[in-house]
């Protein structure tokens, strides 16, 4: 079966597109699926260093374009789940140095070689967006519950409609459920109220995601973390599963208690 | 050779000129464009060509010939566009781009409507995401919701039925007597005419508004009510 070719984008930086793809990656790998990550933020490489393969980069995607190695010798296998490879961004080139149809054709070469494709897009709107658009079946919008980056990723929705990339799906990143219950975040509703697409994750703040990130481990390696869980059952979703949305805003607040309880907080 | 022309279209792009064949046989278009490149080769000269060949097929030496034919002229030919796959792959080959990005629909829309009466309207049946502006000389009807970032210009009336969150000037060619009205009426900012507003609050359980120039001249917003 030809691979799904997935992107990931925000429109704003900094709501976590590249933990996301590493995190997808690794559940999709962790269960079985062959998965290639593409870095599309060439200039500004950050995937490789999330996975922890940043020794191991040979050639990079730009590299492959302009036909000086074979595509294959750009994918990074991950020596702990060898389902798991990288292609990735150039650090020395910008986003110039690729151009939607170079990207057109490198995840047509892909479609057979795995059975998921996540393209990690750049910050923005312009070349490097349009880039990581380009050869994407599915794109996934990630937003946190804050009203500039919502803002963004209704931007972005609004020009995956107009070029006919279907409006995407919403990944909300790093929510808080104690600050919902307060009033001081927008809860999941506001913000599927004024974006009106599909959810297919909420992943709650979780301080391990910044601790595994550091450590080139992503958090969906960690069965105990709630964010890793989170990545995991968007995983599962991406391979057409129905699985249940956790109730981050309830299970918060018990969860809470019971810390509470236990004297630590 | 006026003949010949008439196949061609030539037409501007936001990043360089569009360049459109028809199917008769290449060897005739290319001897055509290239006429005209000659005899207008000012015009020309340097130049970003997209090439649109409908379906023509081409093969590697064509598209080859015809580069070099034109850089030689100091063109520089970027994109080919085709209906044929063949075309297409010949020149994802080359390097050349088969897509052309369109022109961003979610920025500026001007609709133009020739002979204006007073009732004119344009319909929306969609909700306007940030980023969209929409200019209109007469009353502009949305389905749907205008969000944050989204701004709606009109001549008349601005008719929402949906929340507006974004911007809206209505009459905005002077019009004292436009309207705005929606559902749920939490703009980040209202413009009648000359007068603007900001000063609306998200309410709890909204309520249909009505938006007008009080006779103080100071826009108002009132809830609508049956009768």
């Amino acid at each position: 079966m030809p691979a799904q070719v997935i992107t990931i984008t925000s429109g704003k930086g900094g709501v976590g597109k590249t933990t996301a793809v590493a995190n997808l990656g690794v559940a999709l790998a962790s269960s079985g699926s062959k998965v290639v990550c593409i870095d599309g933020d060439i200039g500004l490489r950050n995937l490789d260093v999330i996975l922890g393969l940043e020794n191991r980069i040979v050639y990079d995607i730009v590299d492959v374009i302009e036909g000086r190695c074979r595509l294959k010798q750009a994918m990074i296998r991950d020596k702990k789940l060898p389902l798991l490879h990288l292609i990735p961004a150039a650090q020395t080139r910008d986003k110039n140095a690729v151009s939607p149809s170079d990207m057109n054709r490198l995840v047509k070469d892909l479609r057979n070689e795995c059975e998921f494709v996540l393209i990690d897009s750049p910050a923005g709107i312009e070349r490097g967006f349009r880039n990581a658009i380009a050869g994407a079946d599915r794109v996934l919008v990630i937003t946190n519950p804050e009203v500039s980056a919502v803002r963004d990723a209704d931007r972005v929705i609004g020009i995956l409609e107009a070029e006919d990339k279907g409006p995407g799906a919403l990944i909300l990143n790093r929510l808080n459920p104690s600050l919902v219950r307060s009033k001081d975040m927008l809860s999941p509703d506001d913000v599927l109220d004024l974006l009106a697409i599909e959810l297919i994750g909420i992943v709650p703040e979780d301080e391990n995601v910044i601790i595994s990130s550091n450590r080139g481990s992503p958090v969906a390696f960690d069965q105990k973390s709630r964010a890793g869980q989170a990545f995991r059952n968007i995983a599962r979703r991406l391979k057409g599963e129905s699985v249940p949305f956790i109730d981050w805003e309830n299970q918060g607040g018990l969860w809470e208690r019971i810390q509470r309880l236990a004297g630590r907080k | 050779m006026t003949e010949t022309n008439s196949l061609i279209q030539i037409k501007g792009l936001r990043d360089g000129l569009l360049v459109a064949l028809d199917d008769a046989p290449w060897e005739i278009q290319r001897a055509a464009f290239l006429g005209q490149v000659d005899s207008q080769p000012a015009f020309f000269k340097g130049a970003r060509l997209a090439l649109d060949v409908a379906s023509q097929v081409l093969r590697v030496d064509d598209l080859v010939e015809l580069r070099d034919q034109l850089s030689e002229r100091g063109i520089f030919l970027w994109a080919v566009i085709s209906e044929s796959p063949t075309t297409e792959q010949t020149a994802q080959l080359l390097g050349l781009a088969t897509r052309i990005s369109k022109p961003r629909p979610e920025e500026t829309r001007q609709f133009s409507v020739e002979d204006l009466g007073e009732d004119t309207a344009l319909f929306l049946n969609r909700t306007l995401r940030s980023g969209t502006r929409i200019e209109f000389a007469g009353h502009v009807v949305v389905f749907g919701d205008v969000n944050p970032g989204a701004e709606i210009v009109a001549e008349g009336n601005v008719i929402i039925w949906g929340r507006l969150r974004g911007m809206v000037h209505a009459g905005s060619k002077g019009n004292k007597d436009a309207a705005i009205c929606a559902l749920d009426l939490s703009p980040t900012q209202l413009r009648i005419a000359d007068e603007s507003s900001a000063i609306l609050k998200p309410q709890q359980s909204p309520k249909p508004e009505i938006a007008r120039i009080n006779a103080e001249g100071k826009l108002q917003a009132e809830f609508w009510s049956v009768g």
